[in-house]
């Protein structure tokens, strides 16, 4: 059963991350592009990540893919067609895309994996105390550092989306 | 971890979803794009993460706060990206990558 559930995300996240960088409709590869997000959260409630799951949606389904939509939308027509690049580029990038993909596998498959047979289901309170544990192999310094990186670049992308207002009453005052 | 699947199976998908991503990075011309580009190869590298905890070291929780790391400095920079790309939008009335050559007013 769960078999098959695999096979089927995988299809779905591989069928529409080729749709949505080959799709010629801006907004139509961004809701592909929200399909392949979904899938991938499917593979982490497979696995028992519950928690993983919830931040994929809400973080990325809900609040990029949003955010994504809001700049089409400010930008662009939503009708609008996107150009292609040419024909003899799209085909020589995946020619070389076809020959990574190759030397991955090649590694991958010649790898041997010391694979732990487990069943173990990982609670939000296991990882909550991970990662404000202050003891050797805590997290807590980085979880700090990232609040203070996502509160600096909050602030600098509304100074930055602001534009020409702040600049020019900065250039009256000197 | 599944029933019935082996590393292998995911790690192949996940390998093949990065290099989507990086033929979409090479071949699209827009900015908004190219940035979804970004985001599928950050999405395979953070199964990976996962995947690798889950299967070959299940009684440590590594990779998860890794994978939470991971995806909130993609939130970030997404922010940063798109704030950016609005204000180019209003410098030169376009968001393609042929017509940024200028890199203030």
């Amino acid at each position: 059963m769960e078999k098959i559930i695999f096979y089927i995300l995988a299809f779905i996240i591989i069928a529409f991350a080729i749709a949505s960088v080959s799709s010629k409709k801006m907004l139509r590869s961004v809701i592909y592009l929200l399909f392949v997000l979904i899938g991938i959260s499917g593979i982490y409630f497979l696995i028992d990540y519950n928690f993983l799951a919830a931040i994929q949606l809400t973080v990325y389904a809900g609040g990029i893919i949003v955010l994504i939509i809001f700049s089409v939308m400010l930008v662009h027509h939503v009708e609008m067609e996107l150009e292609l690049a040419k024909v003899s580029k799209r085909i020589i990038v995946g020619i070389a895309s076809l020959l990574g993909l190759a030397l991955f596998l090649v590694t991958i498959y010649s790898h041997e994996f010391n694979v732990v047979e487990n069943s173990i289901t990982t609670t939000t309170e296991d990882i909550g105390l991970g990662l404000l544990n202050y003891e050797a192999g805590g997290f807590i310094l980085p979880f700090e550092v990232i609040s203070l990186l996502l509160l600096a670049s909050m602030i600098g992308a509304i100074i930055i989306a602001k534009g020409t207002k702040l600049t020019s009453k900065k250039n009256d005052t000197v | 971890m599944i029933a019935g699947i082996s590393i292998y199976e995911i790690l192949t998908v996940t390998s093949i979803l990065f290099f989507i991503g990086v033929y979409g990075f090479i071949t699209r011309k827009n900015l908004i794009s190219i940035l979804m580009s970004v985001e599928l190869i950050l999405n395979a590298s953070v199964i990976n993460f996962v995947i690798i905890n889950k299967y070959l070291y299940p009684d440590v929780l590594q990779g998860v706060f890794f994978s939470i790391f991971i995806i909130a400095v993609a939130a970030a920079e997404t922010a940063l990206a798109i704030s950016i790309i609005i204000n180019l939008y209003r410098q030169i009335s376009s968001v393609e990558v042929k017509d940024t050559e200028i890199m203030k007013y």
